[in-house]
């Protein structure tokens, strides 16, 4: 453990006064360079991450308000997507890759999927009306069976996007070595390794400039869909476990983190629905995490490079669909934003499907939220399973099930 | 691609989308062509994506002919536009694009759109998820 430069306190002090000194994780590596670690420490209070992409595992809870009868709402359409509604009365959750309940799904390969649960909540963020249909078996308390009505954002008593898995720390670069052209989440993948797909802002992304989950944790504040949001817990799916380099970071898809914060407070620039060719509906969504920098251990981790960083390549055409694990090559970040990498000698178009200049816009914005004094940082208040922990992400062990038990489903 | 080759959309209105007038082309004119794309049906508008190869002056008489049986033609940029509210520039399309109409700009990394080298092949229709990209045909 290196000597502690500040605390939260002082950095939010500095806040205060309109004294503190930030920059992003990407102005930070020439920083260093520069002038090297130890000077930085003590110069820069805050660096700010950022990036955007398509974040699956993401959705809102809504809360409509009671209707006159009342009414216990079982199945509900917003927008003619179903939302899930098995937890109240009036409680509704409307989970990002749900597709309209009459799109015709990949029956016409490759399915458009038109619009989805990302879209509704890119409507309800944009402030437009959507169609609300919902159904009820009717009970003695809550007699109403039907209910069909427009809703607004500004009419829900709460509204807020609790998104179980975001800010995938690394992940795979997808490449499709086969004859025939897939449709799948990492994008549209050309036969004979004809380009490759990729997601992450790399050296500008949460959790690659914190690898050990030294400083990101349960209750840090965070810029969310261009509002204020906060980690709430480990993302699902996370894995600290994963193989790392020298510098800390996995070589390969590791820790997540589940994010909540107020749709109300959120705007269509950072958070849009998007439909994948052949794969299904999702929602693009702008997220970035300060990092104080509390000593220079902190600064050491967030002053890391695209160079720095690599990425395993996979081929989806069979090696990722049947989950053999195996791995193609390595490519950095640097080489990945360049345009083309080399895979197996052959030099091939990269395709990210997260957006670069967006990942530093969010950066930058956060950076002048701090700076303006509108954003202060908050400590955690419980950390996140880290390596030590032992925590290790498993796949599902199927086990046979009896005749006895199928008959009568 | 041919170095004089010049792509084109043809729209054919109802009362000449039977006739057979493109062939004219090669027939009068000398002209070679590719047919990219073509969706005619007898009673409805047809519409064609061509490359029409051969020297300029037989483009343009050949063109000119093709206006004069009233077929409506257009340069090809016209047919894919971008919606540039709805693209949050991450390249996907980049990847995709045969020609470089779609490109990178650094460092900014903004995804600028260039309708003069498109062909038309709808790659980033196909591969757009913010739904950004729009084939007009
Ligand atoms: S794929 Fe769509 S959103 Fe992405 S850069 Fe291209 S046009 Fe923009
Ligand atoms: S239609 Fe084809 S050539 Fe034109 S911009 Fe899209 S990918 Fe490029």
């Amino acid at each position: 453990m290196s000597k502690t430069l500040r605390t939260y306190e002082e950095i939010n002090e500095k806040i205060a006064k309109g004294q503190v000194v930030v920059v992003t994780a990407e102005e930070v590596i020439d920083l260093v360079r520069e002038k090297g670690i130890e000077r930085v420490a003590r110069e820069v209070d805050v660096v700010t991450t950022g990036t955007f992409g398509i974040m699956c595992s993401s959705g809102a809870f809504l809360n409509i308000g009671h209707t006159k009868p009342r009414m216990k709402i079982h199945e509900a359409y917003l927008n003619g997507v179903m939302a899930y509604a098995g937890l109240a009365a009036v409680d509704l959750y409307i989970g990002a890759t749900q597709p309209a309940k009459d799109d015709p799904l990949n029956k016409v390969h490759p399915g458009e999927f038109r619009y989805g649960g990302g879209h509704v909540i890119e409507d309800l963020v944009a402030g437009r009306d959507v169609l609300l249909e919902a159904y009820a078996y009717g009970t003695d308390c809550y007699p109403r069976k039907k209910l069909v009505t427009w809703i607004n954002i500004r009419d829900l008593n709460e509204a807020y996007l609790f998104n179980p898995r975001n800010a995938y720390q690394n992940y795979n670069v997808a490449v499709n070595p086969s004859d025939k052209t897939l449709y799948t989440y990492l994008g549209v993948l050309l036969p004979r390794m004809g380009n490759a797909g990729y997601s992450s802002a790399g050296q500008l992304s949460p959790l690659l400039n914190d690898p050990f989950y030294r400083v990101i944790g349960i209750g840090t504040r965070i810029f969310l869909g261009g509002g204020i949001g906060y980690v709430v817990w480990q993302g699902t799916q996370h894995n600290p476990s994963v193989a790392r380099n020298e510098r800390g970071i996995p070589k390969g898809g590791a820790g997540t983190l589940a994010v909540i914060g107020d749709l109300k407070g959120m705007s269509p620039k950072w958070i849009q629905g998007v439909s994948i060719r052949g794969y299904g509906c999702s929602l693009a969504l702008g997220l970035g995490v300060p990092i104080p920098i509390l000593d220079e251990e902190t600064l050491y981790y967030c002053s890391v490079s695209d160079e720095e960083i690599l990425a395993p390549v996979v081929d989806y055409s069979h090696a990722y669909p049947h989950g053999t694990g195996e791995v193609l090559g390595y490519v950095s970040y640097a080489e990945l934003r360049s345009g083309i990498i080399k895979i197996q000698g052959k030099e091939v178009p990269t395709a990210p499907m997260s957006s670069y200049s967006k990942a530093r816009e969010v950066a930058l914005t956060l950076k002048q939220w701090i700076q303006e004094g509108k954003f202060t940082l908050t400590k955690p208040v419980a950390p996140l399973p880290g390596v030590e922990s032992g925590v290790r992400f498993k796949n599902l062990v199927e086990r046979p099930v009896e005749t006895s038990v199928l008959v009568g489903r | 691609m041919n170095g004089n080759g010049k792509k084109i959309v043809l729209r054919f209105p109802q009362e000449v989308a039977d006739r057979p007038i493109v062939c004219e082309l090669a027939l009068r004119f000398g002209l070679q062509f590719n047919i990219l794309r073509a969706s005619i049906s007898p009673h409805r508008e047809g519409i064609m994506v061509m490359e029409v190869i051969g020297s300029r002056e037989k483009q343009e008489e050949g063109l000119a002919f093709l206006a004069s049986r009233g077929v409506l033609v257009e340069p090809l940029s016209q047919d894919i536009r971008m919606i540039e509210e709805r693209c949050y520039h991450c390249g996907a399309c980049v990847g995709l694009c045969p020609t470089g109409a779609l490109f990178m700009e650094r460092p900014s990394f903004l995804v600028r759109y260039d309708p003069g080298k498109c062909i038309a092949c709808e790659l980033c229709v196909l591969g757009c998820p913010a739904r950004a990209m729009e084939a007009l045909i």
